[in-house]
């Protein structure tokens, strides 16, 4: 059963994402105002996918302290790892726009800087991930960062939106850019969802491995006691 | 009956720290350090250089590295002949004991922190007497903020490997919030501008960082220390 959902996620985000990106290279209106803006379209879904993921990665943690079954461990943390790696996608994508559209790399908006935090929050609970040997032990620390890490960054979030707000205009914004032109919002939602699919297909492996791995240990474990 | 356990934790912690004084020397010498270091950065006697405007900065840097390696010590002392497993075993809940370290380390913090406050003035020519009050609310608040955080992680980090490492890798990105607070207010207060109006919302994120994270700390350091 598991196998098979699976599979079917795989397909329909394959699927989403060949559709979206025919889409965007060969329908979609022209945007000659902005320089490569089709980023946008695989630049904001994975920053959606990202949060969602962290928000999944929240539930299952706190399901984990509340049941103390390992399945909803080895759930956060692979889907924990896949957002952080949309984080990253993202990170990188808006990077490389940054330096079309406004000339530079980096600059330390709101939006850039909460989002830098937020991947450095969570590469912080993957280190500690693999610096816990003890399973339980692992399960437990990762649970506790996953959720102080998730509360951190609505923090962080709000917080610096005000901090650069409140000093004179910031050289860029985002915001002022924006308004989206017509039918440019459907494929951004659509990719969302490719993303979403995608990153569940993974996080799935990812817990299955997480669950051979727990297995093995055991097995071994078992072997070493006779 | 709590209160008394806290404060017994809060005891035995500043004793042993104030008869070894390792954590209090080597972090002081540390802040002071920072603070001469800083005027190779910029050039204090330059008058194009407004010091009171960069002043909260400076100071809450300076704080912040003192802190991640005071509060290090601070859970990683117990591993000595297994004075945590006996911390743990005895009759207290684990939010005591954690209650109990914070405290001490807020003391401690905010020892030095005076002390180098007063060096700063000293060296940088910035006048604090004229808001003390304030700017001591605003230094106890953001170090609470980073005691609480700062404690949080030594118990969480204290069986890891790389452990002081580890602390300060995954205690900042948590403490940006309340520093920008803290630093903000700092500087205001040091230029002049007194609390109210427009920085009444640094003070209320702030405090907000303050209780919302000291609640969390008290939920889950349970799960952390004891499982």
């Amino acid at each position: 059963m598991r196998e098979r959902i699976k599979y079917l996620l795989l397909i329909v985000s394959v699927t989403l994402i060949f559709w979206s990106l025919y889409k965007i290279a060969y329908v979609l209106p022209l945007q000659a105002n902005v320089a490569a803006y089709q980023i946008v379209y695989l630049h904001v879904p994975s920053f959606f996918a990202c949060f969602t993921g962290f928000f999944l990665g929240l539930i299952a943690s706190g399901m984990y302290l509340a049941t103390g079954k390992f399945k909803y461990d080895s759930f956060a943390a692979g889907v924990n790892e896949v957002a952080l790696m949309f984080a990253t996608a993202g990170l990188c994508s808006g990077v490389i726009w940054a330096r079309y559209a406004w000339g530079i790399w980096w600059t330390w908006d709101a939006r850039l800087t909460s989002m830098l935090l937020c991947w450095l929050v969570y590469v912080g609970y993957l280190m500690v991930r693999r610096s816990v040997e003890e399973p339980t032990h692992r399960a437990q620390l990762s649970a506790v960062l996953s959720i102080l890490g998730c509360v951190n960054v609505a923090f962080v979030y709000k917080s610096i939106e005000w901090y650069r707000t409140q000093h004179p205009a910031p050289v860029l914004s985002i915001r002022n850019g924006g308004g989206m032109g017509p039918g440019m919002e459907a494929p951004i939602y659509w990719n969302w969802l490719a993303l979403v699919c995608l990153g569940v297909v993974i996080a799935m492996v990812r817990m299955q491995q997480g669950e051979m791995s727990r297995e093995i240990d055991a097995l071994r474990r078992q072997a070493h006691s006779y | 009956m709590y209160l008394r356990q806290v404060l017994t934790i809060a005891a035995k912690d500043l004793r042993a720290e104030l008869r070894t004084r390792e954590a209090v020397n080597a972090s002081l010498a540390f802040m002071l350090m920072i603070l001469v270091l800083f005027s190779f950065a910029f050039d204090p006697g330059n008058s194009d250089v407004s010091i009171p405007a960069i002043a909260g900065g400076l100071l809450w840097i300076a704080y912040s590295f003192a802190a991640a390696l005071a509060l290090n010590r601070s859970f990683a002392r117990e591993l000595q002949n297994d004075c945590l497993d006996a911390l743990l075993a005895a009759p207290l809940p684990a939010s005591a004991l954690f209650f109990g370290k914070a405290l001490a380390n807020f003391a401690l913090l905010l020892a030095m922190e005076i002390v180098s406050l007063g060096a700063f003035s000293l060296l940088y020519n910035v006048k604090i007497l004229a808001q003390i009050w304030s700017l001591l609310l605003v230094i106890a608040l953001g170090t609470w903020a980073m005691t609480v955080m700062g404690t949080m992680f030594s118990a969480l980090t204290v069986n890891l490997r790389l452990r002081e490492l580890m602390l300060p890798i995954m205690m900042y990105p948590f403490l940006v919030v309340p520093l920008t607070a803290a630093i903000t207010l700092t500087s205001d207060l040091l230029n002049g501008t007194p609390l109210g109006g427009n920085n009444i919302l640094w003070m209320k994120v702030l405090l907000g960082f303050d209780v919302i994270f000291t609640s969390l700390a008290v939920l889950l350091v349970d799960t952390v220390l004891v499982g």
